[in-house]
């Protein structure tokens, strides 16, 4: 049973090894009669690079999952085997600081990494510039669309330099134009940047549309019920019929879930 | 691929020429022009407060109500401030007075401060002195001074150390709430980033709790600004004139119009620092988008 630390500079990483390795997690909160099993015996690997997507209904243990792995809840038990210096996070509220401007809030970043003052505001620049924010440098987070938080969440993310970046919902505020928008943002830079991704969707449609590989979670308590790669070149569309009919068979796979959970 | 696009009865418009950006908007908003206008906006409604008061005043003078010399004309004790404030005594007075404020609150804010955080961050402080601390706020800060006189004495200490207790509650109450109330999701975000320790204090906590800290700082103002009046009318100290030594002259010798010209300083000090306050709070809050612009 591991508790990951997020901030381990000194600890040597294994560069061939699985980014991600979960085994056995079992997640229970609370005690006695009252306890609620949100995850058991998960298992789960994402490897270097790859762009791993969760789906699954509410109440399966996504979110617990997530912040598991992220080391802000400790695991029941299972190990969760974490092959990366730093991870960064992203939630479906963009969080950012109010009292800050948007490229204050990219700089807090850089910042609490300890990247020198110097090299700073030109970083800042570069990293506003890959998610189409020149400009915008000194507007205050509420005076920006949902969208264009998330861009600004997305950019505090790149200045994290996390070889693992975990995602919950991110877009799941988003009207689906911006939504769209945000994902061939982030399958770009996904592109670019060789970033290894977790992301927990409950968009059947979003998971097949970003993921290269698809795990779908069945409630009651968690586990991982079907898996699905997804072979498509990129850049993909939400739109296409490849994505479509992928996105079918899961929501299929899932419908039984789905009907149980409401039934 | 365009002809498939025609058959499907779409058509593409070029986009029009933009008159104005949303940037400008922004920028025309907060323009010295309606800088101006909003200055008026907040002033007139105080000044019809003002005259009114000015006019229930003269009425009350005019009935005969009490005579001249007990309750004088808005006149006569504004020809008598008139009078005051060329008088090199008033000055003298004014500035012990504001010397004793600024001494005792910046010490209240520095005493509050560094309790407020060390209650905020520890939880054996918080259990045996949150309480008390918020016991202490409404303990009113005049019950202090035969404390004060029989440690102290007649001396600037006594009136000093009152401000400060009657002070220093509010503001440790400030940062207190604002620590509590730290959004949890900003604190998680800030734990991801690396931030620990002092410097989460420093990048997150403090920054968030500021709008309350300021809130407890106005509050903190208002009771040091009353504990010290307090004490300047009990805590007379040979050859310092305040505007409590003034306040308790002018009464001594009956003139009514010259005490209550006193009163009336002592009134648009106390204003006066509110507003500036104010400004600041509106400022915090206009930044972070919690002021909806009307």
């Amino acid at each position: 049973m591991t508790l990951v630390d997020l901030h381990r500079d000194d600890v040597r990483v294994d560069t061939r090894a699985p980014v991600l390795k979960v085994t056995g997690l079992t997640k229970r909160f609370g005690q006695g009669a009252a306890a609620v099993t949100a995850v058991e015996g998960l298992d789960l690997t994402v490897e270097r690079g790859e762009f791993l997507t969760i789906v699954g209904a509410s109440g399966c243990g996504k979110s617990t999952l997530l912040s598991i792995v992220a080391g802000l809840t400790p695991p029941t038990s299972g190990t969760v085997d974490v092959q990366a210096t730093r991870a960064a996070l992203m939630f479906q509220d963009a969080t950012l600081m109010p009292w800050l401007t948007v490229a204050g809030n990219v700089d807090l970043a850089l910042r609490l990494r300890g990247v020198p003052r110097a090299k700073r505001p030109e970083r800042v620049k570069e990293l506003l510039a890959l998610v189409h924010l020149d400009g915008r440098q000194e507007q205050r987070p509420h005076e920006l669309s949902g969208g264009m938080r998330q861009r600004v969440a997305l950019a505090r993310v790149l200045a994290q330099e996390a070889d693992l970046v975990l995602m919950d919902e991110p877009f799941g505020a988003l009207d689906a134009m911006t939504r769209d928008a945000m994902h061939d943002e982030l399958e770009r830079i996904w592109t670019e940047h060789g970033l290894t991704v977790l992301f927990v969707t409950h968009n059947v449609r979003e998971a097949v549309r970003l993921g290269d590989r698809v795990v779908v979670l069945a409630s009651g308590p968690g586990h991982v019920k079907a898996e699905m790669s997804v072979p498509l070149p990129r850049p993909r569309r939400i739109d296409s019929s490849e994505v479509a009919t992928r996105a079918a068979a899961l929501t299929d796979a899932l419908r039984e879930e789905v009907r149980q959970h409401v039934g | 691929m365009s002809a498939d696009v025609e058959q499907l009865g779409l058509r593409v418009f070029p986009t029009p020429e933009r008159t104005g950006t949303a940037a400008t908007d922004t920028d025309a908003r907060s323009g010295t022009a309606s800088w101006g206008r909003r200055l008026w906006a907040s002033t007139w409604p105080k000044l019809i407060a003002v005259g009114i008061a000015l006019l229930v005043w003269q009425l009350l003078y005019a009935s005969g109500w009490r005579p001249a010399y007990v309750l004088p004309s808005p006149k006569a004790t504004f020809q008598e401030l008139g009078q005051q404030l060329s008088t090199q005594r008033f000055w003298t007075a004014l500035g012990i007075t504001a010397r004793r404020a600024i001494v005792g609150f910046a010490l209240a804010v520095l005493v509050g401060t560094l309790l407020g955080l060390a209650v905020a961050r520890s939880r054996v402080l918080r259990a045996g002195v949150g309480s008390l601390v918020t016991g202490l706020q409404t303990m009113p800060s005049i019950a202090w001074f035969p404390l004060a006189l029989l440690v102290f004495g007649y001396t600037e200490r006594a009136i000093t150390f009152v401000v400060i207790l009657g002070a220093a509650p509010s503001v440790a109450n400030g940062i207190i709430a604002g620590v509590d109330h730290v959004p949890p999701s900003l604190l998680r975000v800030a734990r991801t980033l690396g931030a620990h320790g002092f410097g989460l204090y420093r990048h997150v906590v403090i920054p968030a709790a500021m709008p309350t800290y300021v809130s407890g700082l106005k509050q903190g103002w208002a009771f040091a600004w009353r504990s010290l009046m307090a004490g300047e009318l009990l805590v007379i100290i040979a050859h310092r004139p305040s505007l409590g030594v003034l306040l308790d002259f002018d009464r001594q010798n009956s003139d009514a119009a010259a005490m209550i010209s006193i009163m009336i300083v002592i009134l648009v000090i106390g204003m006066g620092v509110d507003v500036a306050f104010n400004a600041v709070d509106r400022g915090l809050r206009h930044r972070r988008g919690l002021i909806v612009e009307s």
